[in-house]
């Protein structure tokens, strides 16, 4: 069946597939991952909020793009960075943005808005009892979330956090649409370079599957041993 | 901001003489909505048939029904896509693949075939979730009735498990609509590829992808309205769910 495939190609390139592509998009990943979380959470306490105004602009916000494909919401901040950048800066032309800034924009305000739905669970699955007993203590609200809330709601929605995360890893493969050297986009230059399409494809498509599998598998474990303590 | 606003853009002729951009942009709304709904149609069945094995009591099938869930979990939906476009057909004897290649709409039929497989995956983990959530009796009883193990599916866990799961399957249904963008990179002309063709042939990039927006919302909203009214319909009398709307967005 494969007596016509040469999967030297692999061989040839593995150094720029992985260097470049494997970092990109790891890099990608774990720093949209980082941004995503943290104005997740802010996103998730705005809408918890009880200014009307801050929660249903927040609400409306996450409505919004988690009804949009992700490869719209790409092209959009894609097209968008430069036209804010220039607004925020004041200056005369459209700003110019790397890539990977773009991206990277693109992702924490997009995965921002899942993580958002995950952490509000999590804060909702917080008892009153410890609301109440944080105030009691004499809490204010900030130190109240800082140190009650958002521990337990973060420990709480752990599994879950990561299982969007390993969403988010498979997902940064869409930046492909802009030719970005991503791990696919990579694979996809050399292949149509050499016309190894079959190879390479195969190829990405092995490394994925072990790389999310092993990452699935982890967060299951984890999964079952914070099960146990609860 | 020196951006040249045209809102009447949309009226202009369309580069293919179809008519205006935005009968262009209804034709990749026609796309998007008929490769969804062909691939939610596949996937149901495909999904349905998966989550059962995975409850039956052989460990084997069930061990089968894992192995198909995690191949198409863990790998990008892109990927996928460019698998079954470029590679498959490689890997088929010649002339099978050559007339794959040679097919009218093949990026069309490709899209619906692997949209399905992809989301068969999250309908058959949301049916295996709907029948474990069903009390342990309701098996033993149609067992003990005299039923078989396919009656018993038939006749007593899936009607129920399947109106359980209502709810997390409208979020499934709507990514499929989302989903079917990905097609773009193989060639299906529907809505994001449209907008994406619009914006490079009049440069008029916020008008085309503020259209989009709009018309994924309205879509977005039709579909969640139409999923809460056969919730309402198929609510299981006596659950809790029944007499609430159900979670929504």
């Amino acid at each position: 069946m494969f007596e016509n495939f040469d999967f030297n190609v692999i061989e040839r390139s593995w150094e720029y597939l992985f260097f470049t592509g494997m970092t990109f998009t790891l890099q990608l990943t774990l720093y949209a991952m980082v941004g995503g979380i943290v104005l997740g959470t802010l996103l998730a306490i705005a809408r918890l909020s009880s200014f009307k105004l801050l929660s249903s602009v927040a609400g409306a916000y996450v409505n919004l793009i988690r009804a949009l494909p992700l490869i719209l919401v790409i092209f959009w901040f894609y097209f968008l960075v430069p036209y804010i950048g220039q607004w925020m800066t004041g200056a005369s032309q459209p700003m110019k943005v790397g890539a990977f800034a773009s991206c990277l924009i693109t992702f924490i305000m997009f995965e921002a808005c899942y993580y958002c739905e995950i952490m509000r669970a999590g804060i909702q699955s917080i008892s009153l009892g410890q609301v109440s007993a944080g105030y009691a203590l004499g809490l204010n609200y900030w130190q109240l979330m800082a140190h009650v809330v958002l521990p337990q709601a973060f420990r709480n929605m752990l599994p879950l956090l990561l299982t969007q995360t390993i969403i988010l890893f498979q997902d940064v493969s869409l930046v492909y649409v802009l030719s970005m050297p991503d791990f696919l986009g990579a694979a996809s230059k050399v292949a149509r370079r050499d016309s190894r399409l079959v190879e390479m494809y195969l190829f990405v498509a092995v490394v994925y599957f072990i790389m999310a599998y092993t990452l699935s598998s982890g967060v299951k474990y984890l999964q079952a041993r914070t099960a146990v303590i609860r | 901001m020196n951006y040249q606003w045209n809102w009447r853009v949309f009226l202009e002729a369309n580069p293919e003489g179809t008519g205006t951009f935005l009968t262009s942009l209804m034709s990749g709304l026609g796309w998007t909505v008929v490769t969804a709904l062909c691939a939610w149609v596949i996937a149901l069945m495909l999904g349905v048939v998966v989550g059962v094995l995975r409850t039956t009591p052989h460990p084997w099938v069930v061990r089968l029904g894992n192995i198909y869930v995690e191949l198409f979990r863990n790998v990008p939906l892109l990927v996928q896509m460019l698998l079954w476009y470029f590679v498959l057909p490689e890997l088929l004897p010649v002339n099978m693949g050559d007339a794959l290649k040679q097919m009218p709409d093949s990026p069309f039929y490709t899209a619906v075939v692997c949209l399905a497989f992809y989301t068969s995956v999250r309908i058959a983990e949301q049916v295996k979730a709907g029948i474990l959530a069903l009390p342990r009796g309701q098996a033993m009883a149609g067992r003990a009735m005299g039923l078989t193990l396919a009656q018993t599916y038939r006749y007593v866990l899936l009607p129920q498990a399947m109106r359980i799961i209502m709810p997390p399957l409208t979020s499934d249904f709507l990514n499929t609509f989302k989903n079917t963008s990905v097609a773009l990179t193989i060639g299906l002309m529907e809505l994001t590829a449209r907008t994406r063709a619009m914006e490079s042939h009049t440069f008029q990039v916020f008008e085309a992808f503020a259209a989009a927006t709009l018309i994924y919302i309205v879509l977005n909203i039709t579909v969640v309205q139409l999923m809460q009214l056969l919730e309402r319909k198929l609510a299981v009398p006596g659950l809790i769910s029944a007499g609430t709307q159900g979670a929504g967005h």
